[in-house]
């Protein structure tokens, strides 16, 4: 039978709390600019105006397409060199967190616009109507008509997609970068307690990640009987 | 901007000299689908009868398939397969431990992963099956227990056959995710599309051919699935449902 040590766990501490934040800076930074990029790619989807829907359904489509580590590993191997050529940025600077948080506001970006598209769509036409003969201006219409009312329904949804997203910023381990999980895989290569390492991050992140579910859940009923 | 692009790189003879490049990525093409169709199998029967234990008068059986489904989605994918791949063999009984870790790697790595797609999509089947469920009208359930159906008589001639034709279209998602969750599969060195396209990198110096080509892979995948999923919902749609929903 295997023999547990967990001795190694309270040293690692300082680097996984380190790690910790290296995932929550990416999970909040992609939320932030997937949620801004996602609501104008949904406002092009439904425009009216031809080419800007083709562009936002293309964007979409594209990027729910190909997994995650693709647009990763395109974000850690490749996007790089482009920059490096174009702008003239010093070989071999270190890049992975900047590219890292682009890639993955890039691809939730799709999946928020997905759901910001029927967030909007769910708001009453009748809504938009009355702001227009208001006098409301399209910007106007939506900025204080129809997004306060859509947001409101999509806060359960939206805060869903980042639980997803948070465990999804384990994946940045495809280039090396010190999130949480790179951090207690690294240490426990080290020190030889891989078993006991991976077991104590997937607690962690169930802890998390459980906790939150719970509160969306929670506020939903709320939601629904105010 | 410098990039000398050559497609012929793919014809090239690869760098062990028994295949081109080509068939590096038809290998892992072929990984790919065969490791996303197995685990979706076991997806399917896992989540059918989760789903529907998540359904049932009894607590304790309904708690059960509850605690299942809250694991299996609050650990991210990577961790589970590490679980999985490294941590598991270890823990089991020294004998069938040992037996894994010396089977061939690539059993090891393949069994693993199915596993841990398997199971991890399975936890995302069951919800699907459990809202189908709980979309029908509960007169459906009273009247066949009425009658005199046992609740296993009226889950198996009732419940399931309008349930499992309403849950198809949501499946179609899952079906998609399993095909793009399976490239996280490359971090234990399992070679599908996406190692093979990191393979390529190297031993090519051709990144973008390679990556162009590995995504178009993807997006091939992804619009057959589709296609398909769209014939299936055609036929499994349930007459006087809107939208045949």
């Amino acid at each position: 039978m295997y023999e547990f040590d967990w001795s190694s766990i309270p040293g690692a501490l300082p680097f996984l709390i380190q790690g910790m934040g290296v995932s929550l800076e990416i999970t909040i930074t992609a939320i932030i600019v997937g949620i801004i990029w996602g609501t104008l790619l949904a406002m092009m989807r439904l425009s009216s105006i031809k080419p800007l829907s083709w562009f936002a359904a293309g964007y979409v489509n594209l990027f729910r397409a190909i997994p995650l580590v693709m647009v990763l590993l395109w974000f850690f191997l490749i996007v790089p060199h482009l920059l490096e050529s174009i702008f003239g940025f010093p070989r071999g600077s270190d890049m992975r967190l900047g590219s890292a948080i682009t890639g993955f506001a890039l691809f939730e970006a799709a999946y928020y616009s997905e759901i910001i598209r029927a967030g909007i769509q769910s708001v009453p036409k009748g809504q938009m109507a009355a702001a227009n003969a208001l006098g409301m201006t399209y910007g106007q219409t939506m900025r204080l008509v129809v997004l306060p009312q859509a947001f409101r329904n999509m806060v359960p949804l939206l805060l869903t997609q980042a639980i997803i997203l948070f465990q999804d910023t384990s994946l940045v381990y495809v280039s090396a970068l010190a999130d949480f999980f790179g951090t207690a895989a690294k240490v426990g290569d080290r020190d030889g307690r891989l078993v006991e390492m991976l077991l104590f991050a997937g607690a962690v992140y169930f802890v998390i990640c459980f906790a939150v579910s719970q509160l969306v859940r929670y506020y939903q009923k709320k939601l629904k009987t105010a | 901007m410098g990039y000398s692009w050559n497609w012929g790189v793919f014809l090239q003879p690869s760098a062990t000299g028994d295949d081109t490049y080509l068939g590096w990525m038809f290998y892992g093409f072929k990984m790919t689908i065969g490791l996303s169709l197995s685990a979706w199998l076991i997806a399917l029967l896992l989540g059918a009868l989760v789903g529907v234990l998540r359904s049932v008068p009894s607590k304790t059986l309904s708690g059960l398939a509850m605690a299942y489904v809250e694991l299996f989605r609050n650990i991210p994918l990577l961790v589970q397969l590490f679980l999985w791949y490294f941590v598991l063999p270890e823990l089991l009984p020294k004998g069938l431990g040992d037996a894994f870790k010396q089977s061939n790697p690539i059993v090891q790595q393949f069994v693993s992963s199915m596993v841990c797609l398997g199971l991890f999509t399975s936890a995302r089947v069951a919800e699907q099956v459990r809202s189908g469920i709980n979309s029908l009208p509960p007169g459906q359930k009273n009247a066949a227990l009425a009658i005199g159906f046992t609740l296993p008589q009226t889950y198996r001639f009732v419940l399931l056959p309008m349930a499992f034709r309403l849950v198809v279209p949501p499946l179609t998602s899952e079906f998609l995710n399993i095909f793009k969750n399976s490239a996280v599969c490359s971090t234990i060195g399992l070679l599908e599309l996406a190692a093979e396209g990191r393979q390529l990198v190297d031993y090519t110096a051709q990144p973008y051919e390679s990556f162009i080509a590995v995504t178009l892979a993807y997006m091939l995948i992804n619009v057959v699935v589709m296609f398909g999923m769209r014939w299936v919902e055609a036929h499994v749609r349930i007459p006087g449902y809107i939208g045949g929903h």
